[in-house]
């Protein structure tokens, strides 16, 4: 073989792995999500979502208290996490525009988007559920807002970065102040980037375990008081699998399935909202 | 930052209020660090830094506790499933990059980012009902047979292998991992600039050449920092490890043995610590943990930033 | 004074030349020009004429790129190098490029010249320290660089970066070099070093360069094609473009009425 054939040989190798690498990748997503869909589809029933759970052995258990406890936690989560990380963000992109101290917070918000959610966990233990002396629905709620908050920062931030200085011009030249210019020209121009930092900040902790897992805990009963434990469909998940009975694993890949779903559609929603703005 | 001739009283709380809500960053790291330690002083009076670290002792019923067992469970697993997850990330980078015609670029760059949205508990169940039968059935006992008896490296596949171990833990990891690196190598490759990559045809250059001998080279800082950042994020994950790695407080050689990191331990023991040693030595492990990714986050960055700047000339 | 053409061989002949860019945009019109062996042929017209275009035909550059299409054909030395049998990879390594800004690989001087010789096979320490030697003495750039050929290339400045790359083209030997504005981003002086560089290498190497520097051309070119709007308007001799053009609109742009 000449020189050239083998530097061809060699190129058409490494391409052809390469594209095996991806479609590896195809085939673990396209894996786990049937499997998800597939386990799950055939646990899903009324019960599941009118019923609360039952004794094992019982027939019609559900996991409504679960849903409904994750859904309390999460829109508290984000009701108290939201509206930081957009102050936040604004801060970051507006008034310390160009600043030091703007561009340290970013960094260290960067860095927290990644920390060990399980140490928020216990971060809030000790200051949420030790002093209270028992688990409690807040604590999980606060919990996650710690995760959002550096994640909608940073999308905010990144958001309002974007939107063009001679649009702020023009609204200082009619005489706005500064904080008129940022909410009712700013933010409308940057409203669907920071939507979808919503969106997907909500997608980040929906599916959040370990940061619940010794905060709000759990409940066996159906419960809408936060200051004591509350279901989660995440930690139900993590109980129910671990256990040893056949109609709690149904229970639980069901669970996988209506959060995978939720998440997925967040998640897409999210994207094509970006890409329609953007084009 | 824009000054307006008379201060304006909205515009001063208004900036007031959000220079609170981003300084929240700042305060909840440190008083993150300031809990940890606190909550753990009791354990770091009790054994110290270096014992505990260096200690392989995790006896509640004696009060001894070490982090040993569990630092190398968590770097073990991590540094086995980076090892797994770079190749393929680097392919699939090089794939959406240069191979894949326009019209498939979005849609496997979606369809990656997707796997990234799929939370770690959804990684735990499919890893623990549908991974772990499929190693211990077939995956390991393969590998027991291929490389059991060879020297030096058989140590690695001993035991009975029952799916609940360091390896299928670490294949989870490293499938986790992958979208991350995949998508930040990814980045990294686009910022070569085409004239460079022109430059490398034009010389006569395959295109395996050119991505070989230009594109990586011209983005190893950013692909380093993506690296870095996944080890730190797998350094973190606790639910789909937690299903399929075991609860086994041991430092063992063999991939097909059960271990313990220390997000697993924190996520199986925490509720039930009965007594406050117990506890506060799990707050140690917390700390200890903090400390190990913070750093870890903070040079990935380092080495990201460095990239961004070295290419805006 | 017109050294008669029957003298002269013919590299590249273009014949009924058509390019469209991307499917639908008509970017090159039945272009019909012969450029000559080893002789300077410059490509000049206004911005948008398609003599960038023209120039990326001649080693294909525009195959990397989907949807763009030749019509016509461009004999190299009697074959068409526009047929899909024609070996790109080997086309290249004859006909060389150089850019309009200089882009240095990542890697050091020595490596950066020595790396299209590594391609054909070139592994022998000495034969790559002669070539590079060489192709460095050609550029006018050895005395600048011979003590520091490990250093990385991003350390030189942008006129001494754009002689580098010019080295690291001819290191190959190639038979035809192409330029694609290769002064427009450098001062006056290293415009002046690669002017000259052109002209000294022109025995060597076949030359074709694009720029929108109608005195360069006059400076340093043998012959002329003027572009318009995708057109070949006219084509010759660069003292009779510049002096005595037979068109009109090559009148009105090398007098400077318009572009």
């Amino acid at each position: 073989m000449t020189a050239e054939q083998k530097r061809k040989v060699e190129g058409a190798v490494a391409l052809a792995l390469s594209t095996a690498a991806a479609f590896l990748g195809l085939f673990w997503l396209v894996f786990i999500l049937g499997d998800v869909l597939f386990h799950g589809i055939r646990a899903l029933t009324p019960d599941l979502f009118l019923n609360d759970p039952v004794p094992p052995g019982v027939e019609g258990g559900g996991l409504r208290n679960a849903f409904v406890g994750q859904l309390m936690i999460t829109v508290c989560a984000t009701l108290i996490g939201v509206p930081v990380g957009i102050l936040g963000g604004t801060f970051l992109a507006e008034y310390a525009r160009g600043w030091k101290i703007a561009r340290f917070i970013s960094i260290l918000a960067d860095i927290m988007v990644s920390v060990p959610s399980i140490v928020i966990g216990t971060f809030i233990y000790a200051i949420l559920v030790k002093p209270v002396g028992h688990f409690n629905g807040w604590a999980g709620a606060i919990a996650l807002s710690i995760i959002m908050i550096p994640v909608v920062l940073r999308t905010t931030e990144d958001m309002l970065s974007l939107v063009p200085w001679t649009l702020r011009e023009a609204a200082f030249a009619l005489g706005a102040p500064y904080y008129k210019v940022i909410t009712q020209v700013v933010y409308r121009g940057a409203a669907t980037g920071i939507l979808t930092g919503i969106l997907l900040s909500i997608a980040r902790v929906a599916g959040e375990t370990a940061p619940l897992l010794f905060t709000s805990f759990n409940n066996s009963f159906f419960s809408l008081n936060m200051h004591q434990p509350v279901a989660s469909l995440t930690v139900t998940i993590f109980q129910y699998a671990m256990g040893p009975y056949e109609s709690w694993h149904e229970q639980a890949w069901a669970a996988s399935f209506v959060i995978t779903v939720f998440i997925l559609l967040l998640t897409m929603a999210g994207r094509l909202l970006i890409k329609w703005r953007y084009k | 930052m824009a000054r307006t001739a008379k201060k304006n009283p909205v515009d001063a709380v208004f900036s007031v209020v959000t220079a609170a809500a981003s300084f929240t960053v700042v305060i909840l790291i440190v008083a993150i660090l300031y809990e940890l330690l606190r909550e753990s002083s009791p354990a770091i009076a009790r054994f110290g830094v270096w014992k505990f670290l260096c200690s392989t002792d995790w006896d509640p019923v004696k009060e001894s506790f070490g982090a040993l067992t569990n630092i190398y469970g968590t770097i073990l697993t991590t540094v086995l499933s980076l090892m797994i997850a770079m190749p393929v990330a680097i392919g699939i980078a090089i794939f959406v990059t240069e191979i894949a015609p326009n019209f498939l670029k979005g849609p496997i760059g979606a369809a990656i980012e997707l796997l990234a949205a799929i939370p770690s508990i959804i990684y735990g169940m499919w890893g623990l009902f549908t991974l772990s039968p499929i190693m211990s059935r077939f995956i390991e006992p393969t590998l027991k047979t291929m490389f059991g008896a060879v020297p030096v490296v058989g140590i690695l596949f001993q035991g009975t292998p029952l799916g609940i171990d360091i390896l299928t833990a670490s294949v989870i990891l490293s499938i986790m991992i992958i979208p991350f690196t995949a998508s930040i190598s990814r980045d990294a490759f686009n910022l070569t600039p085409s004239v460079v990559k022109e430059s490398a045809y034009a010389i006569g250059a395959t295109q395996w050449e050119v991505v070989k001998n230009v594109v990586i080279p011209y983005s190893k800082l950013g692909v380093f920092g993506g690296m870095v950042l996944s080890l730190g994020r797998a350094l973190g994950e606790t639910m789909a490890v937690a299903f399929v790695l075991g609860n086994n407080h041991r430092i063992t050689t063999s991939l097909f043995d059960a271990a313990a990191t220390i997000t697993v331990t924190l996520a199986n023991e925490f509720a039930e610590a009965d007594k406050d040693i117990y506890l506060s030595s799990l707050f140690y492990l917390a700390l200890v943990l903090f400390v190990l990714s913070f750093i870890t986050l903070a040079v990935a960055k380092f080495f990201l930033l460095k990239a961004e700047r070295k290419y805006s000339r | 004074m017109e050294v008669q053409i029957v003298a002269d061989t013919v590299e590249l002949e273009v014949r009924d030349l058509d390019f469209h860019y991307s499917g639908d945009i008509h970017a090159l019109k039945k272009i019909n020009l012969s450029v000559h062996r080893n002789k300077v042929t410059a490509l000049i017209g206004p911005s948008g004429c398609g003599k960038t275009t023209l120039l990326r035909c001649f080693n294909r550059m525009h195959d990397l790129y989907p949807k763009n299409r030749y019509e016509g054909e461009i004999r190299f030395q009697g074959k068409n190098i526009l047929s899909n049998s024609t070996d790109l990879i080997n086309l290249r390594s004859r006909i060389g490029m150089v850019f309009q800004k200089p882009t240095p690989f990542p890697m050091t001087i020595f490596d950066n010249i020595a790396y299209g010789l590594k391609l054909k096979g070139i592994t022998q320490r000495s034969e790559l320290s002669e070539r590079v030697e060489k192709a460095l003495v050609h550029s006018v750039l050895w005395d600048e660089v011979k003590d520091k050929l490990n250093a990385s290339a991003y350390e030189l400045s942008g006129g001494q970066q754009q002689r580098l790359v010019i080295a690291r083209a001819l290191a190959v030997e190639p038979e035809i070099l192409l330029f694609d504005e290769p002064t427009s981003a450098l001062d006056p002086i290293s415009t002046a070093k690669i002017e000259e560089l052109v002209v000294a290498i022109k025995r060597e190497v076949t030359i074709v360069i694009v720029t929108h520097n109608m005195q360069q051309a006059a400076r340093i070119s043998d012959w002329t094609g003027f572009l318009m709007l995708g057109e070949l308007i006219e084509f010759g001799g660069t003292e009779k473009i510049f002096t005595a053009p037979s068109e009109k609109l090559t009148e009105d742009y090398v007098t400077g009425r318009f572009g």
